[in-house]
C-alpha cells in the first residue's frame, strides 16, 4: 500500500537514527561510569520534568523550528540553504534597529509587524544572494550560502563592534518597542524561563510553511521542482522562479526567527546569537523528514537534547549532547537513502 | 613592516591552510565533497595534543592527530561511498560531530571545557621564525606532492577518472569506490595533520580552535580550481591577507572584518564566473542509484 | 608491455565459432529482454546484428562482455564455456566492447583514456607518460587509427573518439571486438572511414560484431547477419545470400496487434470557417551539445481533423523534434506556428495556452511526478486553472480526477494514490486523461502506448481517433509501424533528421517503409 509505504520512508529513518543515538548516548554515559537509566531520568526530569526547564526547551525549540523550518521549505525545492546562522542574525539585528527606532509608546502588535516584516527582509536578501547566483550563473548553493554565513556575520560584527554597541558589550542598546511577553510573564508556570511569545509566531510560521506548500499553487508547483525538475519543467513550470522565490523565503523564514532572542529575551541584539541554530536547523529539517509539523516535532527534539545536557551535567558532561547532535545526524542521513533503498527493493521483489 | 617579517608570518599562518586544502583536492577529484575539512583538522588538532601530553613527543603526537582525521575521514566515507548518503548532510554532521567528540574528550580526558593542558610543541628559537619546526616545511612540500600524486601517478589518473566519468572508469575495471576511499582517507591525514600544526604551534588545545580555517581551505581548492599548486597560491593569499591585517593593527584604513571576508568573498566570485569558469569535477557530488 | 602480454595469440583458422551464445533469457523486472535468443559468430568475420529498438541485441552484448549475467542459458567463446563471467574475464580474454555513449573521461588526454586500469609504470610510483605515448602511436601506426596521443577528448571530434574507444579496446588486447550503433553519430565520410577500419581490423584477423539498424551498413561491410526481433533470434543468413527487402521484412516483422490491417477512415472537413489551423513546422534545424543537427530541416504542416505519423527507428531526431515542437528544446533555426501564432521561441506555459498538449515519449521522466498523487498529476501543467488566488481548490481538483479516473477507467480507482503506485498502462492513462482531457488543439503524442497492456492500447487508439474526429491536429510519433499505419492519415518517415518521405497512409505499407526506416530508400520529402 503507497500511503503505508510513504510513511514508512517517513518515519524510519528517524527512527533508526534514535535508536542509534540511545546506543551512542548509552556508551559514552558509561564511559563516565554512570548508569545509563538514571541519567535519562536525570535528562527527562529536567526538561520536561519541571516548569524552567520545560520552558527552557520551548525556548530553544522556537528558535530551531524557524531554522528548520527555513531549511526544510528550500529542501522541498531541492535546494539546500545552509546560510541560516546568518539569515537569522541578520533578521535578529533588522527586528533590533527597527525595535530601537521605533518610539517607545508603539502599540505591541505595530512593533511587532514592523520588527518581523524587518526581521523577514533581512533574511530576505541575504537568502536571495543564493538564488540569484544559482538562477543566473548556476553557482551551487551549498558553496555560496556558507561563504556567505562567513561575510555576513563578519558585517554585522562590524556594524555592532564598530558603532552600534553598548560600551563593553558586544550587544545593541535595549530595544524600547517590540518587547514580547515572556510566557512566563503571562503564567506563572513557566517562572523564569526565556520562552516567550515568538514560539506562537513559530507555530504560526510553521502553519503557513504548511499551507503554502501543500495548499497553494506556488507550493504545488515548488515541491514539483523539488521532485522532478524534469517533469516540472515539461508541465510549464519554470523553475529558475522557483528556485528564486524558495531560497529567499527559506531566508526570510530564517529571519523572523531572529526574534525569539532580540525581542523575546534579551531585548537587544547581540553578536553571536545564534551560536549553531543554523546549523542545527539543518538536522531538525531532516530528522523532521521536511515536513513543517515533522520539524516542529525534531525542534522539539533537539531543544531537549540541548536543554537536557544542562541539567544531567553533573553526572555526564553536556558536550555528550554535542556528539549525540552529530550522530543523530549522520544516523539518519545514512538510514534515509538505505531505507528507501531496502523497501524499493522489497516491492520489487513481491511485484515479479 | 618588514617585509621578510611579513612573509614569514604569512607562511606560517598559511601551513594548516596548504595542508587542509591538498588533502581537500584529492578528495574532491575523486568526486567526494569536502566539507568536512574544518572537522579533520580539529580532530587532528585534539589528536596531536593528546598523543603529546601522554608522551611527551610531540612526533606521537603528530600520529595520534593523522589518525584522529583519518578516523573521521572513514566515517565519512562509509556513509558517503557505502550508504551513499548526502554528502553534503555528512558533511556538516562530521564537523558537527568533531566539536561534540573533542568537547567530549576535552571533559573526560583533561576534565576542561575549554582548553587542554600546555604541551611540547617542535622548533621553540624565536629568532628562526618557526623555520625549524618541521612541521612547517611539510607543510610547504604537500602540495607539491599531491600536484605529484594527482598528476604523474597511476592512482592520480583513477582519481582524476573517477570524478570526472566514474563509468568509464568502471568500464575498464578500475573500482570507483576503492579509488573514493583511499582519495577521502588522504583528505583525513592531511587536514588532521593542518590541525596538528595548528595546536603544537600554539601549544595547547582549545574548544572550536580551528575557527573556520577548514573552509578557507575548501574555498582555496575552489577558487583555485581544485588544482593543488593553484588552491596553494590560493591559500597563500588568503594568509597573506590576514597578516595584512594583523600587522596593520592599529591603522584602521581597512576594518579587519573586511579582511576575514576576503577569501569567502572570492569564492563567491569565482562561482560567479567572473573570474574564468570554476568548473568542478563532474561527478561531484552525485549520488549513483 | 602489459597489452602486449595479454594479446591473444591470432586465433588458429577453426571450425569453432568465435562466439556462440545459446538460449539466452534475461528479464528486467518485467521486461523480457532476451527469450531464448542465440549468437553464433565465426572467428576473423564482420557479423551485423540487426533489429529495432528493444528487440534485445545491446542486453545480447551486455552479456557476453560481462556487464550483466544471463538468467538461463550457455556462453562460449572460442570453444570455452564463459557463462557469468565479469567484465574484467572478457577484456582478459579478448572481448573488446566499443558503446554507444562512449565511455571517455573528456578532461583527460588520449594517452591517458587509453592506458586508465593498466598503467604502465616507471621504477619510481609514477605514470610513465612516455611509454604511454609510445603505445599508443605504435598501435595507431598498426592498426591506421591515427590519433595525437596528448590530445585532450573534449577536443576531439565524435569520428575521433569513437576512434579512441576502439583503440581503448585494442589496446586491452581484443580479438574480438563488438561495436553497439557505432555511426548513429557519425557524419557520412567518418562513417566510410570506419568502415574501412573495421575492413582492416577483420582483414588483420579480428572478429567484429557490429550492432546496427542502418540497412546500408549491413549489405556493405557485413559477412552474416543475425535479425533479432522482440528478444529473440529470427534469422541468421550469409550476407551475400539475401536481399534488402528480407532483411527489411525480418526485421520489421509483423506483431500480433489490434490494429493490425485497420486504417482510418478520411474524415469530411467541417463546413464553416475555421478558426484553428492546426501545427505547422518550418524548416527546424535542432542541434545536440556537440554541434551535430539532430534534427535536419524538417518542414511538414498538421490540418485541424488530421494525424500525421512519424515512422522511424529511434534515435533519428524524432525525440528532439517532438522537444522542440513542445517547447523543451530550443531550435537553431526555423519557425513553429500553433493555429498560426509563431510559438518558436515561447515559453512551455505560452504553447499550453496557445492549445499545445504533448504526450511525453518518457512518461517516468517528464510526464509524471511519480511521488505526486494521481489527483496532483492531472492538474500537472494546468494547475493555474486550479487555483484561485492562489490557492489550490482541492474540491475541484478531486472533481477533476474523479472525472477522469471513471472516464479513463484508471485503476485502482484512488486518485489519492501515488503515481508510482501504478502500472505502466494506468500511467499513461493519468497522462493522456490530463492531456486529452484540457482544451487543445494541437497535440503531440510521442510513443503513445509504450509498456501499456494490449486492452489500454486499444483504449489509447480510440483516444487519438475521437480527437481527429473533434477536429484537433495530431502529431503521432511511434516506433510501432502498425499503430502509424493504422491511426494516421499520412505518414513521414524520418531517418538521420530528415523526413526521408511523406506519403497519404493509403500508400503506405511495412515493406515500402521499412526501406525507408533503413535508409534503403531515399524519397521526396528532403
Amino acid at each position: 500500500m503507497p500511503w503505508g509505504e510513504r510513511a514508512q520512508e517517513a518515519l524510519i529513518p528517524p527512527l533508526v537514527a534514535l535508536l542509534i543515538a540511545l546506543i551512542c548516548g548509552d556508551l559514552l554515559i558509561l564511559s563516565y561510569g554512570q548508569s545509563p537509566a538514571g541519567v535519562y531520568r536525570l535528562l527527562l526530569e529536567g526538561t520536561w520534568g519541571n516548569a524552567y526547564g520545560f520552558g527552557q526547551v520551548l525556548y530553544k525549540a522556537t528558535t530551531l523550528a524557524f531554522t528548520g523550518l527555513a531549511v526544510s521549505f528550500g529542501l522541498r525545492a531541492g535546494l539546500f540553504n545552509i546560510g541560516g546562522e546568518s539569515q537569522l542574525a541578520a533578521g535578529g539585528f533588522a527586528a533590533a534597529l527597527t525595535g530601537l527606532a521605533l518610539p517607545v509608546a508603539t502599540p505591541l502588535i505595530i512593533a511587532l509587524i514592523l520588527c518581523i516584516v524587518a526581521a523577514g527582509c533581512a533574511g530576505g536578501v541575504v537568502g536571495a544572494v543564493p538564488a540569484y547566483l544559482k538562477t543566473r550563473f548556476g553557482a551551487h548553493e551549498v558553496i555560496v550560502t556558507i561563504m556567505l554565513n562567513f561575510i555576513v556575520l563578519a558585517l554585522l560584527n562590524w556594524f555592532i563592534a564598530g558603532h552600534l554597541h553598548v560600551p563593553e558589550t558586544l550587544h545593541t542598546p535595549e530595544i524600547h518597542a517590540g518587547v514580547l511577553p515572556r510566557l512566563s510573564d503571562l503564567s506563572p508556570t513557566f517562572h523564569g524561563s526565556a520562552a516567550n511569545l515568538a514560539l506562537v509566531v513559530a507555530l504560526f510560521v510553521a502553519v503557513a510553511v504548511w499551507f503554502y506548500l501543500f495548499r497553494a499553487k506556488g507550493g504545488y508547483e515548488l515541491r514539483a521542482v523539488g521532485l522532478q525538475p524534469d517533469a516540472a519543467e515539461y508541465g510549464g513550470i519554470s523553475v529558475g522562479r522557483v528556485w528564486m522565490r524558495a531560497l529567499t523565503f527559506s531566508g526570510v523564514i530564517a529571519g523572523i526567527g531572529g526574534i525569539n532572542y532580540v525581542l523575546g529575551y534579551k531585548h537587544y541584539y547581540e553578536d553571536g546569537f545564534a551560536s549553531g541554530a543554523g546549523f542545527l536547523g539543518i538536522a531538525v529539517a531532516l530528522v523532521g523528514r521536511n515536513h513543517p509539523f515533522g520539524v516542529l516535532l525534531a525542534a522539539f527534539f533537539f531543544a531537549t537534547l540541548s536543554q537536557g545536557g544542562l541539567a544531567i551535567h553533573a553526572f555526564v558532561p553536556k558536550q555528550m549532547m554535542d556528539v549525540l547532535q552529530g550522530v543523530v545526524i549522520i544516523a539518519v542521513a545514512t538510514a534515509v537513502p538505505e531505507v528507501r533503498r531496502v523497501l524499493r527493493g522489497a516491492r520489487k521483489m513481491s511485484d515479479t | 613592516m618588514n617585509p621578510l617579517s611579513f612573509l614569514a608570518q604569512m607562511i606560517r599562518i598559511a601551513i594548516p591552510y596548504l595542508f587542509a586544502a591538498s588533502g581537500g583536492v584529492v578528495a574532491e577529484r575523486s568526486g567526494i565533497v569536502s566539507l568536512t575539512l574544518e572537522g579533520f583538522m580539529l580532530g587532528g588538532a585534539f589528536g596531536a595534543v593528546v598523543g603529546t601530553n601522554y608522551s611527551g613527543n610531540p612526533w606521537v603526537g603528530v600520529l595520534t592527530g593523522m589518525l584522529v582525521g583519518l578516523a573521521f575521514a572513514l566515517i565519512h566515507a562509509v556513509c558517503t561511498i557505502r550508504y551513499r548518503a548526502d554528502q553534503v548532510v555528512v558533511g556538516v554532521a562530521i564537523n558537527l560531530l568533531a566539536i561534540g567528540v573533542t568537547r567530549f574528550f576535552l571533559k573526560l580526558f583533561f576534565a576542561s571545557s575549554s582548553n587542554s593542558p600546555r604541551v611540547a610543541g617542535f622548533g621553540g628559537n624565536i629568532k628562526l621564525g618557526g623555520f625549524d619546526n618541521p612541521l612547517l616545511w611539510l607543510g610547504l612540500v604537500v602540495p607539491m606532492a599531491v600536484a605529484y600524486l594527482i598528476y604523474r601517478t597511476p592512482f592520480g589518473l583513477r582519481v582524476r577518472a573517477a570524478g570526472e566519468h566514474p563509468d568509464a572508469a568502471e568500464s575498464v575495471g578500475v573500482s570507483v569506490k576503492r579509488v573514493r576511499y583511499v582519495a577521502v582517507a588522504i583528505s583525513g591525514i592531511l587536514a588532521g595533520l593542518g590541525g596538528v600544526y595548528l595546536a603544537l604551534d600554539q601549544h595547547q588545545f582549545t574548544d572550536q580552535m580551528t575557527a573556520g580555517r577548514g573552509f578557507i581551505a575548501i574555498s582555496a581548492v575552489i577558487f583555485g580550481r581544485w588544482d593543488p599548486i593553484r588552491a596553494a597560491l590560493a591559500c597563500l593569499l588568503f594568509a597573506a591577507a590576514e597578516t595584512f591585517q594583523i600587522q596593520l593593527q592599529g591603522n584602521h584604513a581597512i576594518a579587519s572584518q573586511f579582511i576575514e571576508m576576503i577569501p569567502y568573498v572570492l569564492v563567491i566570485i569565482a562561482l560567479a564566473g567572473l573570474v574564468g569558469r570554476a568548473v568542478p569535477p563532474a561527478a561531484l557530488g552525485k549520488v549513483e542509484d | 608491455m602489459m597489452a602486449a602480454a595479454s594479446r591473444l595469440p591470432a586465433s588458429p583458422p577453426s571450425r569453432l565459432p568465435a562466439i556462440q551464445m545459446t538460449a539466452i533469457d534475461k528479464s528486467f523486472g518485467a521486461i523480457h529482454a532476451n527469450r531464448g535468443a542465440s549468437l553464433e559468430v565465426l572467428s576473423g568475420e564482420i557479423h551485423a546484428l540487426v533489429g529495432e529498438n528493444g528487440a534485445g541485441k545491446s542486453t545480447l552484448m551486455r552479456i557476453l562482455g560481462g556487464l550483466m549475467k544471463p538468467d538461463a542459458g550457455r556462453v562460449e567463446v572460442n570453444g570455452r564455456d564463459v557463462t557469468g563471467w565479469s567484465t574484467n574475464d572478457a577484456i582478459a580474454a579478448g572481448i573488446g566492447i566499443v558503446h554507444q555513449h562512449f565511455m571517455l573521461v573528456p578532461t583527460l588526454t588520449v594517452a591517458e583514456n587509453l592506458v586508465l586500469g593498466c598503467e604502465p609504470k616507471t621504477r619510481l610510483v609514477s605514470l610513465d607518460y612516455k611509454r604511454a605515448a609510445e603505445d599508443v602511436r605504435k598501435l595507431s601506426d598498426e592498426t591506421g587509427l591515427v590519433i595525437a596521443p596528448e590530445r585532450l577528448v573534449s577536443d576531439l571530434s565524435v569520428g575521433e573518439a569513437q576512434r579512441v574507444e576502439i583503440l581503448k579496446v585494442l589496446f586491452r588486447g581484443a580479438k574480438i571486438l563488438v561495436l553497439d550503433e557505432p555511426t548513429a553519430v557519425l557524419s557520412p565520410p567518418e562513417v566510410r572511414e570506419l568502415w574501412s577500419v573495421l575492413r582492416g581490423l577483420r582483414d588483420n584477423g579480428a572478429t567484429v560484431v557490429l550492432i546496427t539498424h542502418r540497412l546500408d551498413e549491413v549489405v556493405e561491410l557485413s559477412d552474416t547477419i543475425t535479425v533479432m526481433r522482440a528478444g529473440q533470434t529470427v534469422e541468421r543468413i550469409k550476407t551475400s545470400e539475401t536481399t534488402p527487402s528480407e532483411i527489411a521484412r525480418a526485421m520489421v516483422g509483423r506483431e500480433v496487434s489490434l490494429s493490425a490491417g485497420k486504417r482510418v477512415q478520411p474524415l469530411a472537413r467541417p463546413e464553416g470557417p475555421q478558426r484553428d489551423q492546426g501545427l505547422e513546422a518550418r524548416n527546424i534545424h535542432v542541434t545536440n551539445p556537440r554541434g551535430i543537427r539532430v534534427v535536419d530541416g524538417v518542414s511538414f504542416s498538421i490540418k485541424p481533423g488530421e494525424i500525421l505519423g512519424i515512422a522511424g527507428v529511434e534515435g533519428n531526431g524524432q525525440t528532439e523534434l517532438v522537444e522542440a515542437l513542445a517547447g523543451l528544446r530550443p531550435v537553431f533555426s526555423g519557425d513553429i506556428l500553433i493555429d498560426g501564432l509563431d510559438v518558436t521561441r515561447r515559453s512551455v506555459a505560452a504553447r499550453h495556452d496557445a492549445g499545445l498538449s504533448h504526450i511525453p515519449e518518457d512518461r517516468h521522466r517528464r510526464g509524471l511526478i511519480l511521488e505526486y498523487s494521481v489527483a496532483d498529476n492531472l492538474i500537472l501543467g494546468v494547475q493555474k486553472h486550479f487555483a484561485k488566488r492562489g490557492v489550490l481548490d482541492q474540491d475541484r481538483v478531486m472533481e477533476n480526477a474523479m472525472e477522469d479516473v471513471s472516464a479513463f477507467d484508471i485503476r485502482p480507482p484512488n486518485p489519492l494514490l501515488a503515481a508510482r503506485a501504478l502500472s505502466g498502462g494506468n500511467q499513461q492513462k493519468v497522462v493522456i486523461a490530463r492531456e486529452m482531457g484540457r482544451n487543445f488543439s494541437v497535440l503531440l503524442a510521442s510513443q503513445p502506448t509504450r509498456g501499456v497492456d494490449v486492452g489500454a492500447i486499444e483504449f489509447i487508439h480510440s483516444q487519438l481517433l475521437e480527437a481527429r474526429a473533434k477536429g484537433k491536429a495530431i502529431l503521432l510519433v511511434s516506433a510501432e509501424l502498425n499503430e502509424v499505419l493504422a491511426l494516421s492519415d499520412r505518414i513521414a518517415v524520418m531517418y538521420r533528421g530528415k523526413f526521408a518521405v511523406i506519403m497519404p497512409a493509403s500508400e503506405a505499407s511495412e515493406e515500402s517503409l521499412g526501406e525507408y526506416m533503413i535508409g534503403a530508400k531515399k524519397g521526396n520529402a528532403a
